[in-house]
């Protein structure tokens, strides 16, 4: 993009943008939505870097220990909005020891410190006191949005804080947290003079709320939007509470109460009659379908019959979720099978995220699936019992989910479950290419079907695997692929404390973390290189070993 | 110092035949020294706080009340134990065929953190299953978890327990004098109370009534146990009368 006209003099050419002001240039990287985008550019020269890093907005720190919080501050000092994530995924299930770290006081600290002007802090999986919480509300002056995802940590005396000191606050969303129950009225503290909400969620509230408080909240806040209560509030009362709120587009009713009308979606469609509304319905066995229905999460109890009907009626359907009522119960008294998933994936042409929890499944049906929706990006299968084999042929169920991975070019979320050989692995390996993230339980036969991964998936980030048995030499032989990775995790496999500390001696920017029984926190300098170990949790850091190490947790 | 792992990938076996894989793993945990025990019980996400107690919580309910539960049970077997593992390895092999021998409704041991659900949704099935038995009078199968909220008078959280994670009333009133023990001391409220007199445990049944913790076998209380209160001595006189409790 030269000028027209003359040519240059003869000396050394410079590009004519070498000397543009960095305003222009942190003008131009405003339009490079991804971060990754953002990072690239940083990493061209040092006034891009220099420019880049300075008008970052947006920070996600995908794993807390990856880089230190006042690395996050210096580098970027005027972020906005910042999200950082904690714990292993697997967390979720109880796989990860207690206190095993993932505090967000230092984040929150090093943030008040740096970062005056923060309006919009997320913490996913992360350990949020009440001292996080009122630091929060006292640091920043105009802070609008406070996300909580699987945290804990905290009580409504946290809350409270939040409430009363956030004046300009726009969105609290509080989902699967487990909050303590102090007893205190949080909501109220919302001063009368506060209107500024467009997103409440506390629906993982177990307290109660006091519904008069609530209305009263939601009937001045005239630009919310979505509203996520508990299951405090009897369902009768809903109605009426929407009447009065006819702002709110988005609601979500909270867990599944047996306490459930099945009248009660007539009511609260004549409340919304005529609006174009979305209804987040949450574990509902009987329903009430919207044909707008984005997002659909149920129980089991749903059965085949009834998923035909959300196929033939949600033709808008993104997500699907569909959890087991009674995870213990072998018998399986309940009709939801693999023809469930086969009819939703035939009749909803915009599903792409799937989470299905079933007894059986055959490879004809994965392949039927696979054919259907090839845009799925996120497939989750969990059969329920380890091991389970197609169920008519009681072969593996490698075919059905190669076919998964060859047609779904576009998954960045693959969960696998039933009887798996490395077979299945290798076509994973080779397709699954901008496959992010993988969930493996009680699959493979060998350290094969570990080494087909890790040669392979260019795109993977976090792979988590339990109960699979995969050894030693598929992680040495692949240890330079873990730097390319955010974060390995390997429970109840094969591997050997020696080969630990191989990996921690060849890649010093990886942190080797071994976990054992909380019970027995035995120092691992004196054990033996054979030594199995139960537990590892790999990441990339440019932080160094961690300090916060609970007794049962090593940097090996 | 023991010899370099082989780097070289080419050389390994060619996987094993396609029928079910359960054998390598497990032969290997049954037979190595291991640091974690598998198949154990892993402590709920909420695990009490190991406190350094100086002081206990007296959980004996108050004088001329019936008889305390940890009279009634009997003491807890070897194979009770397993997850509280502080035995040595060759003794923990016992244990896990211990554990697998225990007579469980699903026939198998429960493996931890399977199926992948949250705690909170299992928490929500667990209560519809309870009220869902009321009307149905039909025998639901047992489940592998059953959490319930334990409160103390006085303490300014609530906590909440996997009762399934407790053979007996000795574990379970160990486990909650860990947790509330940071409570009993240094505050005011609390110390005072701990000058009357003793603690009660106390907990809801399924038709909302509060009973004393302790009259019915073991295995009958979780059951029927919905809520834990441990409640001063004084108040739980006259138990019987519904209690009302936000």
């Amino acid at each position: 993009m030269g000028r027209g006209g003359s040519r240059a003099a003869p000396a050394a050419a410079m590009p004519p943008w070498h000397a543009l002001p960095d305003e222009v240039w942190e003008h131009a990287f405003s339009f490079l939505p991804a971060a990754s985008d953002r990072g690239a550019a940083a990493g061209a020269c040092r006034s891009w870097l220099r420019a880049e890093r300075r008008s970052r907005r947006r920070l996600s720190v995908a794993n807390c220990y990856a880089a230190s919080p006042q690395d996050a501050v210096e580098r970027f000092p005027a972020v906005r909005a910042a999200e950082v994530k904690g714990k292993p995924h697997f967390a979720d299930f109880g796989l990860v020891p207690p206190a095993w770290g993932a505090a967000a006081a230092p984040w929150v600290a090093a943030a008040a410190d740096g970062w005056p002007l923060l309006e919009e802090l997320s913490f996913k999986r992360m350990v949020v006191t009440d001292e996080c919480l009122e630091m929060i509300a006292a640091s920043f002056r105009n802070f609008q949005v406070l996300r909580l995802v699987s945290c804990e940590g905290f009580s409504t005396a946290g809350l409270a804080a939040i409430a009363a000191g956030c004046r300009n606050l726009r969105e609290l969303d509080l989902q699967e947290n487990e909050i303590e129950d102090c007893s205190i009225h949080w909501l109220s503290l919302f001063p009368e003079s506060f209107t500024s909400l467009v997103t409440l969620n506390f629906s993982c509230l177990e307290g109660d709320v006091n519904i008069n408080v609530l209305e009263r909240l939601v009937t001045r806040c005239r630009n919310l939007k979505t509203l996520k209560l508990n299951n405090s509030i009897p369902l009768d009362k809903l109605a009426s509470l929407l009447h009065k709120a006819p702002q709110i587009v988005e609601l979500g009713t909270g867990r599944f109460s047996a306490d459930y009308h099945p009248n009660l979606f007539e009511k609260l469609e004549a409340a919304f009659a005529g609006d174009g509304l979305a209804v987040s319905v949450s574990h509902l066995h009987k329903f009430h379908l919207n044909i707008e229905t984005v997002n659909f999460q149920v129980m089991d109890l749903i059965e085949d019959h009834g998923l035909a009907v959300v196929a033939s009626s949600c033709n808008k359907l993104q997500e699907l979720r569909v959890f087991p009522s009674d995870p213990f119960d072998a018998a399986g008294q309940v009709s939801l099978t693999e023809r469930g998933l086969v009819d939703v994936s035939a009749s909803c042409p915009m599903l792409e995220s799937v989470l299905y929890f079933c007894r059986r499944m055959t490879n004809e049906a994965l392949i039927a699936i696979a054919k259907n929706r090839p845009n799925f990006t996120c497939f989750r299968l969990c059969i329920i019992e380890p091991h389970t084999p197609d169920y008519i042929t009681h072969q593996p169920l490698d075919a059905g989910f190669s076919a998964i991975v060859e047609s779904c070019k576009g998954l960045t979320r693959l969960s696998v479950s039933g009887l798996l050989t490395d077979h299945v692995f290798k076509s994973i390996g080779a397709h699954a290419d901008r496959l992010e993230m993988l969930s493996i339980a009680f699959a493979g036969n060998s350290d094969l079907g570990l080494h087909y991964i890790l040669s392979g998936c260019k795109s993977l980030k976090k792979l988590e695997i339990r109960d699979c048995p995969f050894g030693d030499k598929p992680l040495l032989a692949n240890a330079a692929k873990l730097e390319t990775m955010r974060s390995l995790w390997m429970s109840s496999c094969s591997l050997t404390l020696g080969a630990c500390r191989q990996l921690a001696r060849k890649m010093p920017r990886l942190s080797v973390e071994v976990m054992n029984d909380p019970e027995r926190a035995c120092p691992l300098d004196s054990l033996a290189d054979e030594t199995l170990i139960d537990k590892l949790y790999v990441y990339r850091t440019i932080a160094g070993p961690r300090s916060d190490t609970p007794a049962c947790v090593q940097i090996v | 110092m023991s010899p370099p792992l082989e780097l070289d990938y080419i050389g390994l076996s060619p996987p094993a035949a396609t029928a079910a894989a359960t054998g390598s793993a497990d032969d290997l945990k049954g037979t190595e020294l291991r640091l974690g025990l598998p198949g154990s019980e892993s402590p709920d996400r909420r695990v009490p706080v190991a406190a350094a107690a100086t002081t206990t919580l007296d959980l004996l309910p108050a004088k001329g009340a019936k008889r305390g539960f940890s009279d009634e049970v009997q003491p807890p077997s070897p194979s009770a134990a397993a997850g509280k593992g502080k035995k040595v390895a060759d003794e923990e092999e016992e244990d896990e065929k211990k554990v697998a021998a225990t007579p469980q409704p699903a026939a198998k041991a429960q493996v931890v953190g399977w199926p992948p659900i949250r705690s909170y949704r299992k928490n929500t099935m667990a209560t519809n299953q309870l009220k869902s038995t009321k009307e149905d009078a039909e025998a639901k199968p047992d489940q592998g978890f059953l959490y319930v909220k334990v409160s103390m008078d006085g303490a300014p959280y609530l906590r909440k327990i996997d009762l399934k994670t407790y053979k007996n009333y000795k574990d379970l009133s160990t486990a909650l004098e860990k947790m509330f023990s940071g409570f009993s001391t240094g505050k005011d409220g609390l110390s005072e109370n701990r000058k009357d007199g003793e603690y009660v445990l106390t907990y809801e049944d399924k038709d909302g009534d509060w009973m004393l913790v302790g009259d019915v076998p073991w295995q009958m209380f979780a059951e029927s146990c919905r809520r834990l209160r441990i409640m001063k001595g004084s108040d739980a006189i006259g138990l019987g009368k519904p209690v009302t409790w936000s």
